[in-house]
């Protein structure tokens, strides 16, 4: 069967069972939208491609397929540099198909001409450059393997003009075979016994839990590795919801805005099991100073994160669901039941009290009688299904929302956490909803970051997509006047927004939405319930919050995380 | 393709006498013979913050592969970073640490040098005593060849500077493990990864 390039890509999409993507047409990429239009893939149409990757990342994210994003050539590919360094950074698989001007044109500075597979290498896991309509189906598998497999990441495929237009013969490849790529996933059986070894021995042990968990789908295993043990669980910014909030032992989230417990947890502890996370710098304050009296066994399907921050004892390289099975099983080798040689139970009774001591706390009292974010926080979490999931944007609202949601579902917390992206909640919670439909899906925003990616809901009213959006409407880039406030005298320099230009409510408006404000409150809750009854398009509420208004616990950058400020009275 | 660089002036100061590197690490990578291999590579250096002291690329005898050879100034970054995060390029499929012990390494300088009538004759007895060749004749000046071992290129070099050297490139080393110790030559071989 003879097929032009164009049409040959989209049927390898089909091929990998992609049921949507997000994209804009332009020029080079002109001869690859005909084709969509006899496909059953859904194309989604964005009014800028930033928003195009950021929903494939929403939609990665919540459904664990890969999010997939086709633009043009030149200004359209590097707009989708940003969601590339973003997935780049969370680990998010997708899959960006960019035009490029003809084979012929390239390296001529034609017009929308770009170097995309140049600039994009440093926050690609791969890239591609198709020269040849024959290779098409060749590096469509080859893409989807690469970003789905391994640690998971984003790709781009670099499209020319004129391959979409040339003739091949259709095929699709059997497999897969990379000569440089094997992930490994079984972890070294000798460490593993070791670990298992470790983990009876302990006495102040803490399972440091990141992203990669949600990653390899091993939620599972770990709540059965955490029963069986009786270790208590820290969840990083990225694996919030990977382990549920409301089980006793999760201690909830560590970090420059963790909670107490959990960032002194992790301080005291004498055995961290970090599982698929990477020793962040925003979760290890002061390197020098982290965990000092810990040992560290340190899982992870990238051997370069082992060691890369702090030497593990234990390294273990493999997926981590399959190690963590294999621990389980090590741990219950000698008999059914578990035998702990170390009685651990002095140390989850020290949590408790920590727990009791310094809980997560705001006042409600304020002199101007400003509404607290952190009061519409709680009040939405109230009022949504218990598996709704959130995402976010990138500041205070970020760190409060992390901070006071109930996770106890996987997949339900979606954001940018290693590039802190601006603008990514919208974008990212519509394609969480395409990617799942039947969830309440809330987009928990700040004013700075709204004003980033807000034209992405007019792309969702007219695609019926109903996302809610919660904007903390703090008239400031408030987590950078945070930082002016206690590290530079109060001195605030550009950080100043507005409280009511824009106009949210009418701004939302012309865009399809329904649309309310709040500024006290009594109206928080019948509003959230008025737009939780909403659901034939998006709707969003403008919280008036009060500006001055930190969030708290903080570890100062590069500060040990001995000196946490638990609020704003320390 | 087919490139090699070496920094500075061509001196390398990475020998001490007896042979052992310093602070230089040799590593012999394979990959993948694709468009764009040597720009991930190089990238990846500069985005990380790791020195590469020399670099010398080729097809090996098999034209799908190439051999890269980095010479790799491992101050401030363990040299297990470099090679893990190389490792995670798509096309690496090996990476062999060469233990200067364990391995033959060979580097080829070509030098134009100052050689009037007084100086000529010493500068082709010492090119004659490093095994090299003369390559070109002007009327005052020479133009030399010396391969081997890089701290005799170094020694060669340093000899030939005291007649005035015009101009001097060197590649950058090439390596392979000794063959007798083939089944051991990956001295530090990183396992394969995703
Ligand atoms: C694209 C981008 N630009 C700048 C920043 C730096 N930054 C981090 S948080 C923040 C303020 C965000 O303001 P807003 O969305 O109003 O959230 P708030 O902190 O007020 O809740 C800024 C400017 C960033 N993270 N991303
Ligand atoms: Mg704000």
């Amino acid at each position: 069967m003879k097929l032009t390039g164009a049409q040959a890509l989209i049927k390898s999409l089909e091929m990998q069972g992609v049921d949507v993507m997000f994209g804009l047409p332009g020029g080079a990429i002109l001869p690859v939208y005909d084709p969509i239009i006899d496909s059953p893939i859904r194309h989604i149409l964005v009014r800028h491609e930033q928003g195009a990757g950021h929903m494939a990342e929403g939609y990665a994210q919540a459904t664990g397929r890969p999010g997939v994003a086709m633009v043009t050539s030149g200004p359209a590919a590097t707009n989708i540099v940003t969601p590339l360094a973003d997935a780049y950074m969370d680990s998010v698989p997708i899959v960006v198909i960019t035009g490029q001007v003809a084979t012929s044109a390239i390296g001529t500075d034609a017009f929308q001409e770009a170097d995309i597979t140049g600039i994009s290498m440093s926050v690609t896991k791969h890239n591609w450059l198709v020269t040849d309509a024959k290779d098409i189906p060749q590096i469509v598998a080859e893409a989807f393997h690469v970003a789905t497999t391994g640690r998971p990441g984003p790709v781009l495929i670099d499209f020319p003009k004129d391959v979409a237009t040339s003739q091949m013969d259709w095929y699709w490849p059997e497999s897969v075979d990379l000569p440089g790529y094997h992930p490994n996933l079984k972890g070294h059986t000798k460490m593993v016994g070791t670990a298992a070894k470790m983990i009876l021995e302990a006495k102040r042990p803490v399972f440091y839990v990141g992203g990669g968990v949600l990653k390899a789908h091993a939620s599972e295993a770990l709540m059965n590795l955490v029963e069986l043990t009786g270790i208590p669980v820290v969840t990083t910014l990225m694996a919030r919801g990977a382990f549920p909030d409301d089980h006793p032992l999760c201690l909830g989230m560590p970090g420059m805005h963790g909670n107490y417990t959990a960032v002194t947890a992790m301080q005291k502890s004498d055995l961290l099991i970090a599982l698929g996370s990477r020793f962040d710098d925003r979760v290890t304050g002061k390197v020098s100073g982290f965990a000092p009296d810990a040992k560290i066994i340190h899982v992870d399907i990238d051997p370069a994160e082992l060691g890369k921050v702090r030497r593990p004892d234990v390294p273990i390289v493999g997926d981590v669901r399959i190690v963590i099975e294999d621990i389980i099983k090590a741990i219950t080798a000698d008999s059914e039941t578990y035998q702990r040689k170390e009685d651990i139970s002095q140390w989850i009774q020290t949590l408790k009290e920590w727990q009791e001591k310094y809980p997560l706390r705001y006042s409600n009292a304020s002199e101007n009688g400003a509404l607290k974010p952190q009061y519409v926080i709680e009040s939405l979490r109230d009022l949504a299904p218990n598996d709704t999931i959130v995402t976010s944007g990138v500041g205070q609202h970020q760190m409060w929302a992390s901070q006071y949601w109930k996770f106890n579902f996987p997949y339900t917390w979606i954001n940018s956490g290693g590039l802190g992206t601006m603008g990514f909640s919208i974008p990212a919670a519509i394609g969480a909803k395409v990617g799942k439909p039947d969830k309440t899906v809330w987009a928990i925003d700040g004013d700075g970051c709204f004003q980033m990616t807000a034209q992405e809901l007019v792309t969702a009213s007219i695609e019926r997509i109903p996302i809610k959006v919660a904007l903390l409407n703090n008239s400031y880039l408030g987590m950078v006047r945070q930082w002016q406030e206690m590290f530079y005298d109060e001195r605030y320099s550009e950080v100043y927004l507005s409280p009511d230009l824009p106009d949210y409510v009418k701004w939302s408006e012309a865009m399809g939405c329904a649309a309310f404000r709040v500024d006290n409150m009594e109206d928080v809750g019948p509003t959230i319930e008025k737009a939780n009854q909403i659901n034939d398009r998006p709707v969003v509420i403008e919280f008036r919050t009060d500006s001055s208004e930190k969030v708290f616990p903080m570890v100062p950058a590069g500060a040990s995380n001995d000196d946490i400020i638990v609020g704003p009275e320390s | 393709m087919s490139i090699s660089y070496i920094p500075g002036n061509g001196s390398s100061p990475d020998y001490i006498n007896d042979g052992k590197t310093i602070n230089h690490h040799v590593l012999s990578v394979l990959v993948e013979n694709k468009a764009g291999v040597l720009a991930r590579i190089a990238q990846l250096f500069s985005r990380r913050g790791y020195n590469i002291f020399s670099l010398a690329v080729a097809p090996t005898d098999d034209s799908r592969f190439s051999r890269i050879t980095i010479v790799v100034d491992v101050d401030s970054v363990p040299l297990e970073q470099i090679t893990k995060q190389l490792h995670k390029l798509i096309n690496v499929i090996k990476i062999a640490e060469l233990d200067p012990a364990e391995s033959v390494e060979c580097e080829l300088l070509v030098a134009t040098v100052n050689a009037d009538i007084t100086a000529r004759g010493h500068v082709m007895e010492l090119v004659a005593l490093f095994d090299g060749k003369i390559i070109d004749v002007g009327t005052d000046k020479l133009t030399v060849l010396v391969t081997g071992e890089p701290s005799r290129i170094d020694d060669f070099s340093e000899l030939l500077s005291s007649f005035g050297i015009v101009e001097l490139q060197r590649t950058g080393r090439v390596a392979l493990a000794k063959l007798e110790r083939q089944s051991s030559k990956l001295k530090n071989t990183i396992g394969r990864v995703g």
